[in-house]
């Protein structure tokens, strides 16, 4: 399986609530074994999975939000959130985790791989994944 | 064109697993070729065959089973997915010191890597879900 393609998980769904977020983060996580071009979209609802300062004692469910800050390290390149989703529900890049990315063979590093985009690249890079694994 | 079908949803209360397995039967009867449907999320609850619909209904469960049999399609149930919801089979059972099983015929449990799999295999994957 020498094939590389352009893999993109769309997250729509907020983190807790529903176990779509957990779940599409397995897929991302067994997905690093695979030596793909991995990129995630944070949109909708999705954009509160990549937020700050998340507490979930309340509702006895695990918190898995750290996840997210070590997917540099499971060959994730890219995580896009979709400003218009941010926006709308008040939330501004601040209020998001930051991710590093360090490829430990030639050290090149990137401090944050959190981008916010507008609509029209969040359509741009859907189109030019292979792969939409939608969540 | 080759297809990978992912679904998302379990059986009845959502259209997903119908709109999945309509598109599936269409897609092999045009002469396409479909490498694996892989059942995730809620939609690993499609694999028991202890589901027993009304008469006159549909039986979703039988539906895939003989689709799998007709044209020799891999059905495949997450088996994180799966253990979450209790679909269990022979070897699930013995693994985890359960005393019965329920996976249906001609559906296997296995690993997320088979949808990464599938995803690299495929011209297509179609992502039925809400």
């Amino acid at each position: 399986m020498s094939e590389t393609k352009n893999f993109m998980f769309l997250n729509r769904r907020a983190p807790y609530g529903t176990i779509y977020a957990w779940e599409s983060l397995e897929v991302v996580l067994i997905s690093a074994a695979f030596e793909q071009n991995v990129s995630l979209m944070f949109a909708d609802d999705g954009v509160y999975e990549l937020t700050k300062g998340q507490d979930t004692a309340g509702i006895g469910m695990k918190n898995f939000s750290p996840t997210y800050r070590t997917l540099g390290d499971y060959e994730v390149r890219h995580m896009y959130v979709d400003k218009a989703s941010l926006e709308a529900r008040g939330l501004t890049a601040d209020d998001l985790v930051q991710v590093e990315w360090e490829d430990w063979e030639t050290e090149e590093s990137v401090d944050n791989i959190v981008e916010v985009v507008d609509s029209e690249k969040v359509a741009e890079l859907l189109a030019e994944s292979d792969v939409v694994f939608s969540f | 064109m080759k297809f990978s079908i992912q679904v998302n949803e379990g059986p009845y209360q959502h259209q997903a697993s119908d709109s999945a397995y309509q598109f599936t039967k269409a897609a092999l009867e045009k002469g396409h070729e479909c490498f694996r449907v892989f059942f995730y999320h809620d939609g690993v609850l499609n694999g028991t065959r202890l589901t027993t619909p009304p008469q006159d209904d549909r039986n979703i469960v039988n539906n895939w089973t003989e689709l799998a049999e007709k044209y020799d399609l891999d059905l495949v149930v997450c088996v994180a997915a799966a253990q979450r919801r209790g679909i269990v089979d022979d070897g699930e059972a013995e693994r985890n010191g359960k005393d019965a099983t329920n996976i249906a015929p001609r559906f296997r449990i296995s690993g997320l890597g088979q949808l990464v799999e599938a995803a690299i295999q495929s011209d297509r994957l179609v992502v039925f879900g809400d």
